[in-house]
């Protein structure tokens, strides 16, 4: 077995894996990152759209673009790419990471690592629609897939059950592809998509959006012919008699949500229930002080700019502790409020070292209070929503602050004003 | 000699592997694409001990007997067998006498090794069993397996012994005539094309009564029972250790709850009847999927439903008389292996050892022998686990297609799904049945574009003419631009 000791292996090389890798590599840090497919860039290089890249590159980036740009910078910066590697096992005992390619095995032995692993979409059958199970029912990103990198079209006649963005995206797509599509159905009583989607990609083309509606029934014994769709109250989510009407369609797309994907490690990390990702303090160290996490492992972000910033963060933070050995850093856990769903990080180190939280409204609030640690953040936002993420920077003068009131949590709500 | 089997599931693929242990041409028809995907695609997976049928059945003479094959089988086709044992759990003191009548009626049946267990050992056992079980009778030769690569294995290995395996055909006739002064079996013919046959085996599951209409056969007439099904993800794969049996009630076993070969956990099925007409409606209901729900967390605690993986949904043939329709029938020649319900699966590998031994060879005195150049042993499908990486290794050191991981949740490579369509997989459910590529918790969410581009470069067909299974079931409708 090939054996290679290394400062940092980060594992998976999406947006945040590349920017993580980039940023230890300009610190001084021997650097690989691990890819299992073939190319860099993760899903970006599926997302043929625009959209991309205001944060990180302030213009507007298709994501091959923006893809691109980064393995521009892993070239320059001459950064080890190890692709087609398949992660076998991650031993946190030994502090080793088994993978098989088409080379054979390797043992990388880092002094760090940060997974950077992403998510992958929730699937059809975890919804317990029931029904027959033909052919014609795709998840957004394997439909995107067949028809971005394969060039193949998955049928004539598409509805698409969940607002995702993904979903949004494809109904757009496969509209100008010369599908029709029928409609996006959401179970919530608000779109879990950014609002300039529904826009661009439904208002534009006249594509309906249901709220409070879901697929009760698949109907098909080969091809899909039908689904069944029905009203749901806002409230207890619950269906409403005599709401239910047939749409005749051949395609289903699905964009019902994303799960931060942690398998090579979640029997020895800590994972949130609500973020469903790899718990990360203020530096993005998980609960093992091996091991660095960035992306939509973590949390699912709104923006793939979200996703480099924090793999940016996590190989600085990984760069340091390799300089400077692993000193113990008080931390304080982060506590969730009132109307606070997924929110990252959820421990706040009290040094001096600033981050940004993420922070994701539960529901539509038109004006809210964001408050933080007992009033050390108090500020008024205006027009919130669950599709889109509050990011706030917290500073080393905020943290000063908790420091000196002697915090033990730090909790994060958001109020509704009237 | 020509024998003609109708239907490749397991009890078909059995027999006509059976048969060409013998100087016989055999030809097995399935309408299907593939072995194993009608009754014996959508079970319970259980081997089951053979101690609940009644002595007088037929199901109680194969049953027992069928689960001692097993084991000799799986070898010889190298498909998975896990002999863990099963519990029939009693949570009342009213249920207690039925565990001891099952002890005698294992007894009369020749089941070994079974006993009853006490509260303390099953707990032990399966700590997450409901902690008002009061006893439990304890079956150890019960196994699990996975019955769709038992028939998809025993066809394997039959072709590789000479037989003609011809899926995607449906029979439309069963041609007879007088030959010897008696009605007999002289042909069948597909929509594909006319198969000459002394001998007809009918094992078409839901459909043999109709096969049977087409010849003049008797056969009594089948009912659909339709069972729902939950498989729960890998994750929660430790929460049982056994198979787990609730007292059962008139119609059925009961509804269950135990693990697959593959880790996961499977609960299930319901048992409802079914028109005659509804043979092929596989939907899953959410009356069903609520009542799958609703037993199985009263026999066990802490299923985490939300570890969904999969719903579906099977049916298995029911008659009038509750029992299988096994031999010779008014039509010489024409041999019934019908009607088989629970348990269908365990008892296959005896019925059909019978067919050919008791049936063919016995009652109706055809003159066939056993040939030397039988080989029993189909080569194992490669297999690779992360828990033996040297193997692995190895094997990319031969051919660096085990290099490249396809399904990433159960780790199958391009080599092992290369391997599946080399032995007859022409859709994505048959890669899927072969390697369990997509099985797992993402179903297909990042191989099934692969998968498809892979059978679409080994079959040398378009993309856009892939199947997702038998039928119209394209993936896809056509390129986006030439």
């Amino acid at each position: 077995m090939r054996e290679i000791n290394l400062d940092a292996l980060v594992i998976g090389g999406g947006a945040a894996g590349m920017a993580a890798a980039v940023e230890l590599t300009k610190n001084g840090c021997k650097t690989i990152l691990i890819e299992r497919d073939g190319n860099t860039g993760g899903v970006l290089n599926q997302c043929i759209h625009n959209g991309f890249g205001l944060h990180v590159f302030k213009e507007e980036l298709t994501g091959p673009e923006y893809a691109d740009r980064y393995r521009k910078i892993i070239k320059n910066e001459l950064i080890d790419v190890h692709s087609q590697q398949f992660v076998l096992e991650v031993n946190p005992q030994k502090r080793e990471v088994i993978t098989v390619g088409t080379e054979g095995l390797t043992c990388y032995k880092p002094t760090v690592l940060i997974m950077t692993t992403g998510a992958r979409e929730r699937p059809f059958s975890n919804l317990r629609i029931p029904g027959s199970r033909p052919a014609g029912i795709y998840t957004a990103g394997v439909a995107q897939k067949f028809v971005n990198l394969q060039n193949y079209l998955p049928g004539e006649k598409a509805f698409v059950l969940g607002s995702g963005d993904i979903g949004l995206i494809m109904a757009r797509r496969l509209t100008l592809e010369g599908m029709k599509v029928l409609g996006v159905a959401e179970l919530m009583p608000f779109s879990g998509g950014l609002a300039r989607n529904i826009s661009q990609c439904l208002d534009d083309y006249d594509i309906p959006l249901y709220l409070s509606t879901s697929v009760v029934k698949v109907k098909g014994k080969e091809r899909l012919e039908s689904i069944i769709l029905m009203d749901f109250t806002p409230d207890t989510l619950q269906p409403i008699p005599g709401t239910e009407r047939e749409i005749k369609c051949d395609t289903l797309i699905l964009s019902v949500g994303l799960l931060p994907q942690n398998e090579l490690i979640e029997s020895f990390v800590d994972i949130d229930p609500v973020n469903r990702g790899v718990i990360v303090d203020s530096h993005q160290q998980t609960t093992h002080p091996w091991i660095f996490a960035a992306g939509n492992n973590v949390a699912v972000y709104d923006l793939v700019d979200f996703v480099t910033l924090e793999g940016i963060h996590a190989g600085k933070s990984a760069a340091e502790k390799i300089k400077n050995g692993f000193n113990e850093v008080e931390k304080i856990n982060v506590t969730r409020g009132e109307n606070v769903g997924a929110i990252t990080p959820l421990q706040c180190c009290l040094d001096d070292k600033e981050f940004k939280f993420y922070i994701r409204p539960r529901k539509n609030i038109k004006k809210g209070r964001l408050l933080i640690g007992d009033g050390i953040v108090n500020k008024i936002e205006m027009g919130l929503k669950p599709s889109e993420m509050i990011d706030i920077t917290i500073t080393a003068k905020h943290k000063a602050n908790i420091r000196e009131i002697g915090l033990n949590n730090l909790k994060v709500e958001i109020q509704e004003v009237e | 000699m020509q024998a003609v089997v109708v239907g490749a599931g397991v009890v078909g693929s059995l027999i006509a592997r059976e048969l060409t242990k013998y100087n016989v041409n055999v030809t097995l028809i399935e309408k299907e694409e593939d072995a194993g995907w009608g009754v014996t695609k959508a079970n319970s997976a259980v081997i089951h001990g053979g101690y609940d049928d009644p002595p007088e059945t037929i199901r109680g003479r194969f049953a027992a007997k069928g689960n001692q094959m097993y084991t000799e089988l799986s070898k010889e086709l190298g498909f998975d067998l896990k002999r863990i044992g099963s519990y029939v759990l009693a949570f009342n003191e009213t249920d207690r006498p039925y565990l001891e009548e099952l002890l005698e009626k294992a007894e009369k049946n020749g089941v070994p090794g079974c006993e009853i267990h006490d509260r303390n050992l099953i707990l032990q056992k399966n700590p997450n069993i409901n902690k008002e079980v009061i006893a439990g009778f304890w079956c150890p030769t019960a196994g699990i397996t996975e019955p769709w690569m038992v028939a998809i294995s025993a066809v394997e290995n039959a072709v590789l012994n000479g037989m003609d395996f011809r899926p995607g055909e449906k029979v439309l006739e069963v041609i007879t005539d007088g030959k010897n002064g008696r009605k007999s079996v002289s042909g069948v013919k597909t929509d594909k094309g006319l198969y000459p046959c002394d001998i007809l085996v009918n094992a078409a599951g839901l459909f043999a009564d109709e096969i049977a209409e087409m010849a003049g056969a008797d056969c009594p007439k089948l009912h659909p029972r339709k069972g729902e099904y939950i498989l729960l993800d890998k994750k929660l794969g430790k929460i049982v250790t056994n198979i787990l049996f609730p007292v059962p009630s008139a119609v059925s076993k009961g509804i269950l709850v135990l693990p697959t070969v593959d880790g996961g956990i499977l609960l299930g099925p319901t048992a409802w009847d079914m028109e005659r007409d509804q043979k092929q409606d596989t939907s899953t209901t959410s009356e069903g999927l609520a009542e799958v729900k609703a037993k199985t967390t009263e026999m066990v605690e802490n299923l985490d439903f939300s570890a969904t993986v999969k719903i579906f949904a099977g049916l298995r043939p029911e008659s009038p008389q509750k029992d299988f329709t096994i031999g010779s029938t008014n039509i010489y020649g024409f041999i019934n292996a019908a009607a088989m319900r629970s348990p269908g699966l365990t008892a296959a590998p005896a019925i059909a050892k019978h067919i050919v031994e008791e049936v063919l060879i016995k009652e109706l005195a055809f003159d066939i022998n056993t040939r030397d150049d039988f080989d029993p042993i189909l080569p194992p499908y490669p297999t690779l686990s992360e828990d033996d990486p040297e193997v692995w290794a190895e094997m990319v050191k031969k051919n660096s297609d085990f290099g490249k991981v396809v399904c990433v949740c159960n780790k199958i490579t391009e080599a092992q799904i290369i391997e599946a369509i080399k032995r007859g997989a022409r859709t994505v459910d048959g890669v899927k049945f072969r390697t369990r590529a997509s099985f797992g918790r993402c179903q297909g969410g990042f191989c099934l574009p692969r998968i498809t581009e892979i059978i679409s470069r080994e079959l040398n067909i378009p993309m856009n003419k892939v199947k997702f299974r038998s039928g119209n079931t394209e993936l896809l409708s056509g390129k986006v631009r030439k």
